[in-house]
């Protein structure tokens, strides 16, 4: 059984221009030591089911659906169910490690925080095994600069530190939201490097959330793509990114500039349009109207997710993760990917 | 002092705009001992480079690097400790308060966050046509909307877009806008500070689209300041890749992007994340 399984996971929000289907329909599941990628655009849904995830939605928020973490059901836990959870088996790290931490307390009691609520640990243990959480993570002389506050560290560091805190009860879900957009590009490789080296060393599994793409394809092994709230692609990552049957994804990957791309490309290809808000999305595809190929049921009818690829069931059991298929959600995704080889 | 030489119209000229030669800045810092002088921080040490009429000049380098304030200094916005900024052979920080306001309608510039560079209060005529009021000589109000209305329409918007709000618009929409006001005054250099790094993936390839138009009809120069080596290389004829203050490494972004001979801008290019 995998460690995190994410069935039909659907949020309603109220906004002031009615109602809002902000998540419609996210299944997924994730075994430990692995990684999946969330990547859309911004309002496409993807900080909502981490914080849906976590049990961090707004009040007025509906959910439906089933998140189960461990065999265990976390949609409808009371408040104090789920804060024995948070910071203890499952834990998240935030995009601005300015605001996520507190900046009147030092960084030294704010990593022990959770040994000592979830742990129990005295004071001197917390303290000793927030050094060492520390310099795990790469904060240079952890020991004298547990008395310190967040403004007198960098950006990277804070970052840093937000992953002490979040490694400190050995949680088995990581959550990472954004966690290096704030940051530039050689501090990001190395915060980057230090997840996957957690991962590994805690067999954790890790949700990573991100609008690049070359991030969630040097990090992630499997993958959503989403848009309007929906799952338009997913699968593994090496899969999604070398067939890119959404034409979504496929636009996603056309819209940016590559590094040594080959000479004399002037214009990017762009998608027309704009992201829609969430109440304006169309009935049927959340892609309709911004789609080259949109076609009159593109708005009315709701594609259903087809498995484009079932992966062999050869690759050990321990490995379930490895085999996970490749679906997209696209009326004529078929008619599409034809049209593209010939 | 000699005339600045008028170059010829749109794109053929191939003069040099911007000459910035050995500019320095340094900040003072607190205290940091009752009894020991406050250590400068030196945030610009010595930069020089010359940018082209109708070519665009990227700068790359890290936050702290000195990008955000070699902006600050060719936008004459702060002055240097030493060096020179000649943007059309004159020196900018060396003209009058009254000559700097009339020479700011050769360049302007276009910020990174298009949430926080427009006044929500303002619509977006008053916004657009703002650059006109301190630059220009008086015009009339029909005049005025004219020139906002092809403005906009360059950039792309609507001129019914121009009694609208800015929360009325999206993301790429609003950059549009600062691009549009920008464009007013028919600047000959555009300073572009991070001006895709807020937005989503799609809508930065269409600003950036946008940009390279906008260079192509009206011969625009950018200096554009950004951390993303692909935007660079997409965008900009020549880079400089700034490090603690300092170029550290010049070139065309093909060369120094796939030969890089720095260790600093071989660790840039190195981290930039890529697909695959």
């Amino acid at each position: 059984m995998a460690l995190l399984e994410v069935s039909n996971l659907t949020i309603n929000l109220q906004t002031h221009r009615g109602r809002a289907q902000a998540v419609r329909d996210v299944s997924f599941t994730l075994e430990r030591g692995a990684t999946l990628g969330l990547i859309g655009e911004s309002g496409c849904g993807k900080s909502l089911t981490a914080l849906a995830l976590m049990g961090l939605l707004p009040e007025h928020a509906q959910v439906d659906g089933s998140i189960q973490l461990d065999g265990q059901e976390l949609l409808g836990l009371s408040e104090r169910q789920l804060c024995a959870l948070r910071g203890n088996r499952m834990a998240m790290v935030f995009q601005e490690p300015m605001s996520a931490l507190n900046p009147v307390h030092s960084i030294g009691r704010q990593v022990a925080e959770p040994l000592r609520l979830h742990l129990g640990m005295s004071r001197a243990q917390a303290r000793a095994r927030a050094t060492e959480l520390l310099e795990r993570v790469g904060i240079a002389q952890a020991a004298q600069r547990l008395d310190e506050y967040p403004h007198q560290f960098s950006g990277g560091q804070r970052q840093r530190i937000m992953i002490a805190m979040a490694l400190a009860c050995g949680p088995d879900l990581l959550v990472a939201d954004e966690p290096t957009t704030a940051l530039d590009v050689t501090v990001q490789q190395r915060i980057l490097d230090l997840l996957q080296e957690l991962v590994a060393e805690h067999s954790m599994a890790l949700v990573l959330i991100s609008h690049d793409l070359g991030v969630i394809a040097q990090n992630a092994e499997q993958l959503l793509v989403m848009y309007g709230g929906t799952v338009v692609e997913s699968g593994m990552t090496e899969a999604v990114f070398a067939r890119r049957a959404h034409p979504y994804t496929r636009g996603l990957f056309a819209a940016r500039p590559q590094l040594h791309a080959a000479e004399g490309t002037v214009r990017l290809p762009t998608i027309a349009g704009a992201v829609p808000e969430l109440v304006d999305l169309p009935a049927g595809c959340p892609f309709a109207g911004r789609c080259a190929h949109t076609q009159d049921e593109c708005y009315v009818e709701r594609p259903q997710p087809r498995t484009l690829h079932q992966p062999s069931m050869a690759a050990p059991a321990s490995l379930a993760s490895w085999r996970q298929p490749h679906v997209a959600r696209c009326l004529y995704e078929q008619v599409l990917t034809a049209g593209a080889r010939t | 002092m000699n005339e600045p030489a008028e170059t010829s119209e749109a794109g053929t000229s191939s003069a040099i705009l911007l000459r910035v030669s050995g500019l320095k800045r340094a900040y003072s810092r607190p205290r940091t001992s009752l009894w020991r002088k406050p250590e400068p921080l030196q945030a610009l040490r010595g930069v020089s480079f010359e940018l082209q009429g109708g070519q665009s000049l990227g700068v790359v380098g890290e936050s702290g690097s000195g990008k955000s304030t070699l902006a600050r200094l060719v936008m004459a916005l702060d002055r240097p400790s030493e060096g020179r900024v000649e943007l059309l052979g004159r020196n900018l920080h060396l003209l009058s308060e009254q000559e700097l306001r009339a020479a700011r309608r050769d360049f302007q510039m276009v910020f990174q966050d298009p949430y926080g560079s427009l006044d929500p209060r303002m619509t977006v005529e008053a916004i657009v046509s703002e650059p006109l009021g301190t630059t220009h000589e008086k015009l009339s109000r029909p005049a005025r909307r004219q020139q906002v209305l092809s403005v906009l329409d360059q950039v792309g918007l609507r001129a019914q877009d121009a009694d609208k709000y800015p929360h009325e618009f999206s993301g790429g929409q609003r950059q549009r806008i600062a691009i549009a006001r920008a464009l007013i005054t028919r600047p000959r250099l555009i300073v572009a500070d991070e001006p895709v790094s807020a937005l989503d993936v799609s809508v930065q390839a269409q600003v950036l689209n946008l940009m390279q138009d906008l260079q192509r009809e009206l011969g625009l120069s950018y200096l554009f300041i950004s951390h993303d080596l692909a935007v660079v290389q997409h965008v900009c004829d020549q880079v400089i890749v700034l490090h603690q203050g300092e170029v550290v490494e010049r070139g065309t972004p093909r060369k120094l992007f796939s030969a890089p001979e720095h260790p600093y801008t071989q660790a840039l290019v190195k981290a930039a994340p890529r697909v695959i």
